[in-house]
C-alpha cells in the first residue's frame, strides 16, 4: 500500500503459443494457437487493473502467465522488479505466497471432500505456516469473517453452500497468505444477479481494506467499469486499447472497443437505445489471425493500410493507448455509448400524472 | 397492441416435483397471456421456476412425480389435458423452443443439416430433397454464411453463435407462432449476444411469431420484450409493459434486481445495493411473502399475509404482488432512484406503522380483496 503507484507487475512481451500437434507417437507440430502475442502492460501496485474481451481473445491465459500457473513462450513477467518466468522450486513456492488466484466456477474449485476450514486452512499447511492447531483454526475463522461467512460453519462441506458463499470460501483461501496481488478471473459470471453484488462489494471492500492489487479478468464490461481503475480490451492474444476506466467508458478509441461496449445491452427501454453497432462473423481463430491489425476483418473503418500493417500501441490522449491506425471521433464514440444518466436526474418517468 | 388476439394465456399454473427431500414447489399459481407477434419477456433468478414454467408449456416436465395443475391454452385449446401424440403434432411446430447451451442442444454425431432436415421432416410430409433445401434457406435465414456449404458441417465445426444461430434455424424450421426462448444468449460474448437479439427480433418483425424470452439479464429484457414478468420463487411477483417496469417499478425484488447491477448507463461511484440473503429453498418457501425473509422494507404482518397479484392504482396492466401501500412503494423507489440505500429509506415502512391514522387509511385500497 505504501508504494502505491509504482507497478506491482511488469508484463513485457509476453507471448504463449500453444503448439497444434499431428500424429499420436511421433507429435509434429503443425501450427500454434496465439493465445497471447506480445503483450506489455504494468499493474500498478493498489490498482485494479481490469481485462475484457471476447472468449477467446488470451484474458484468461495472461491471467494464468502471470500468476505462472503457465509456461510462458517468451517474453517476461517482472514482480516487484524481478522477472518471475523463471524462477524454480523454492523461490517460485515463495512467490506463491504473494499472488493468489480465485477462478470463475465456484463448484469445481472447492474438493468436495475437504470440510471449509481445511479448505481454507490448506495454504497454510501448504507453506508450513500457522502450525499450531488452535491459531490454525483462529486465523481460518477470522478469514471467514472476513468474507462474510459464518466462522461457526467451519466443519461444514462445500455442497453445503450457495453459489455466492462457495466464492466467498475461494476468496478466503486466496487471502490466507496475505498476498500482494490477486487475480481474479470472472468471479461473478457463475452467480445469480443478486449475488453478484455481494461479492462485487465484498471484493472492493476487501481491496481497500488489505491495499490489495487486483487483475479483475471479465466479459461483463458493466462489471468491470464498476470494478477496475484501468481496463485493458483485448483482441486475439493482443492488447487493443488500455485506458482508466473512465476514459475507456467515457471515450473509446478503438473501434473494437467501441464495438463491445453499444453491444451491451441496457435496462432503459426509454433512453438506452442507441446506434447498435453489430458486430459481424466471428471471432478469427486465434491459430491464424488476420494480417495487419487483427480486427480489420470486422472492422467498420478499415483501409487497406489495416490489412497490411499492424498498427502500434501507442498514446492517444487522455491517458489513452491503442492500437488503431483510424481510431474512433468524439462523435462516433459517443453514437456507440448509452446516454449517461446523471445522478440528479434520474430515470424519467413515462406516465407520472 | 392490446387488439392482437391472445395466443398463449396460462392460467394459474401449479408445477411440484414430488422428491425424496420433500415437494418442490417449482412454479406456484402463475399466469399470463402472450398476444400474436409480441413478446414477453420473463426475468428471474435460478429456481424462480421461469423455465420450469417454460418446459411444461411444451409438456417437457411430465413424469410420474410432476404433479401439475391449471391451464395453459393456446389458440383455446388446454395443451395440459393433450395426449403426448397430440402435444408433438404442436411441439416444433406451432411452439418452439431454443434452450441456454446450444453444444449440448446439437447432437454432435450428426450433422447440422441432417438434424434440421429432421425437424422438417417430422410435421411435414415433403421429400428429402425439399426438406434439404428447406435446411439451407432457414440457414440462410438466420445468417449463416455459405449456407450451402455449411449445412453439412457437424456441431463442432460451428462456433457458439453459430450453433445458436442453428438452434434458431431448428426452431423456426415450421414457421412456429410462438418461439419459447430459455436464457438464449446467457453462453455467448456481448458481441455475439447483440447479434443474435438483433436476429431474433428480425426474425419476429419478419414472420409475426410471438416469443418469451426468459433470462437473468434485464438489459436483455429492455431491448426486446413488450412485456416483463418478474418471477420469485415460483410466481410472478410483477408484471407490466417494458416501459414501466423500468420507469415505475413496483415490487422490491425488481427494485433489487435494478439496483444490483452496475449498469454502463449510471456514474460509475454509485455503491451496488446487493439484495441480501439468497434465493430459498422451494421445498420449505418462507411463509406470508415469499420475499419477506430478504426484503429491506419487511413489515411485522407480511410474515404471515401471502400477497396476491394486483393492478398498481393508476396504472392499468401493472400489477404487482406487495403489501406495501402503493403511495409508500412510489417514494421508496423515488428514494432509491435519489441514491438512498434500502436502510435509509426503511423509516418510511417503520414510521407508518405507529401511527393508526394513517396506517388504516392504507389498507382500504390496498387490501382491497
Amino acid at each position: 500500500m505504501s508504494e502505491r503507484g509504482k507497478p506491482l507487475v511488469e508484463v513485457r512481451n509476453l507471448v504463449k503459443h500453444f503448439p497444434i500437434t499431428r500424429g499420436v507417437i511421433r507429435q509434429k507440430q503443425i501450427g500454434a494457437v496465439k493465445a497471447v502475442d506480445d503483450i506489455s502492460f504494468d499493474v500498478m501496485s493498489g490498482e485494479t487493473l481490469g481485462i475484457v474481451g471476447e472468449t477467446g481473445c488470451g484474458k484468461s491465459t495472461t491471467a494464468r502467465l502471470i500468476v505462472r500457473l503457465l509456461e510462458a513462450t517468451s517474453g517476461e513477467v517482472r514482480f516487484e522488479g524481478e522477472d518471475i518466468t523463471k524462477k524454480k522450486g523454492a523461490a517460485l513456492k515463495a512467490l506463491r505466497r504473494e499472488m493468489q488466484m480465485i477462478f470463475q466456477d465456484p463448484y469445481s474449485s472447492l474438493n468436495p471432500r475437504k470440510t471449509i476450514g481445511s479448505i481454507i486452512a490448506e495454504p497454510y499447511a501448504i507453506h508450513g505456516l500457522e502450525t499450531a492447531e488452535g491459531a490454525r483454526k483462529k486465523r481460518v475463522q477470522d478469514l471467514m469473517d472476513m468474507v462474510g461467512l459464518n466462522p461457526e460453519h467451519y466443519n461444514r462441506y462445500p455442497h453445503e453452500f450457495s453459489g455466492g458463499q462457495r466464492q466467498r470460501i475461494g476468496v478466503a483461501r486466496a487471502l490466507a497468505l496475505g498476498p500482494k496481488l490477486l487475480v481474479a478471473d470472472e468471479p461473478v459470471s457463475a452467480l445469480d444477479v443478486s449475488i453478484q453484488a455481494q461479492v462485487l462489494n465484498m471484493l472492493r471492500r476487501l481491496q481497500a481494506e488489505l491495499g490489495l492489487t487486483v487483475i479483475f479478468i471479465a466479459h461483463d464490461l458493466s462489471v468491470v467499469r464498476h470494478m477496475c481503475d484501468r481496463v485493458a480490451v483485448m483482441y486475439i492474444g493482443k492488447i487493443v486499447e488500455l485506458a482508466p476506466g473512465d476514459s475507456l467508458y467515457g471515450f473509446p478509441r478503438h473501434p473494437y472497443t467501441g464495438a463491445l461496449l453499444s453491444a451491451v445491452p441496457v435496462p432503459d427501454p426509454v433512453g438506452g437505445h442507441r446506434k447498435r453497432e453489430l458486430l459481424t462473423g466471428d471471432v478469427p481463430s486465434p491459430a491464424n489471425p488476420p494480417s495487419g491489425c487483427r480486427f480489420h476483418t470486422r472492422c467498420p473503418k478499415a483501409q487497406t493500410l489495416c490489412s497490411e500493417q499492424e498498427p502500434p500501441l501507442v498514446d492517444k490522449g487522455g491517458n489513452t493507448v491503442a492500437a488503431c491506425h483510424f481510431p474512433l471521433t468524439r462523435e462516433e464514440a459517443d453514437s456507440r455509448l448509452p446516454a449517461l444518466l446523471s445522478a440528479a436526474d434520474p430515470v424519467p418517468a413515462t406516465d407520472e400524472a | 397492441m392490446s387488439s392482437r388476439e391472445t395466443l398463449l394465456e396460462v392460467d394459474n399454473l401449479k408445477v411440484e416435483f414430488r422428491t425424496d427431500d420433500g415437494i418442490v414447489y417449482a412454479v406456484d399459481g402463475i399466469s399470463y397471456k402472450v398476444k400474436a407477434g409480441t413478446t414477453l419477456g420473463i426475468v428471474g433468478e435460478s429456481g424462480s421456476g421461469k423455465s420450469v414454467s417454460a418446459l411444461t408449456t411444451l409438456g417437457l416436465t411430465r413424469g410420474k412425480r410432476t404433479h401439475v395443475s391449471g391451464r395453459i391454452l393456446f389458440e383455446g385449446r388446454d395443451l395440459l389435458t393433450l395426449a403426448d401424440e397430440e402435444l408433438r403434432q404442436i411441439r416444433g411446430n406451432d411452439i418452439a423452443m431454443i434452450f441456454q447451451d446450444p453444444l449440448s442442444s446439437l447432437h454432435p454425431f450428426y450433422k447440422v443439416g441432417a438434424q434440421l432436415i429432421e425437424a422438417v421432416l417430422m410435421h411435414r410430409s415433403v421429400s428429402k430433397s425439399a426438406a434439404r433445401d428447406r435446411a439451407i434457406d432457414l440457414l440462410e435465414l438466420v445468417g449463416i454464411p455459405d449456407p450451402h456449404r455449411r449445412v453439412d458441417a457437424y456441431p463442432h465445426e460451428f462456433s457458439g453463435g453459430m450453433r445458436q444461430r442453428a438452434m434458431i434455424a431448428m426452431a423456426l424450421a415450421n414457421e412456429p407462432k410462438l418461439l419459447i426462448a430459455d436464457e438464449p444468449t446467457t453462453a455467448l460474448d456481448v458481441t455475439v449476444q447483440a447479434q443474435i437479439l438483433a436476429l431474433l427480433e428480425d426474425l419476429q418483425q419478419r414472420l409475426g411469431m410471438a416469443m418469451i424470452i426468459i433470462t437473468h439479464d434485464l438489459g436483455v429484457v429492455a431491448e426486446v420484450a413488450d412485456e416483463i414478468a418478474v418471477m420469485y420463487a415460483g410466481r410472478v411477483v410483477e408484471h407490466s409493459s417494458t416501459e414501466r417496469m423500468f420507469s415505475t417499478p413496483q415490487h422490491p425484488y425488481t427494485w433489487g434486481l435494478l439496483k444490483s447491477i452496475p449498469r454502463l448507463d449510471t456514474p460509475r461511484s454509485e455503491d451496488l445495493v446487493p439484495i441480501s440473503g439468497r434465493p430459498p429453498s422451494l421445498i420449505n418457501r418462507p411463509t406470508g411473502c415469499h420475499f419477506h425473509p430478504r426484503c429491506p422494507y419487511v413489515r411485522p404482518q407480511h410474515r404471515s399475509i401471502d400477497p396476491k397479484l394486483q393492478e398498481v392504482p393508476g396504472e392499468f396492466g401493472h400489477e404487482v404482488a406487495c403489501l406495501l401501500p402503493a403511495e409508500m412503494r412510489k417514494q421508496i423507489w423515488q428514494g432509491l432512484q435519489a441514491g438512498q440505500t434500502p436502510q435509509e429509506l426503511r423509516h418510511l415502512v417503520e414510521d407508518k406503522e405507529a401511527p393508526k391514522a394513517v396506517a388504516a387509511a392504507q389498507p382500504a385500497q390496498e387490501g382491497g380483496s
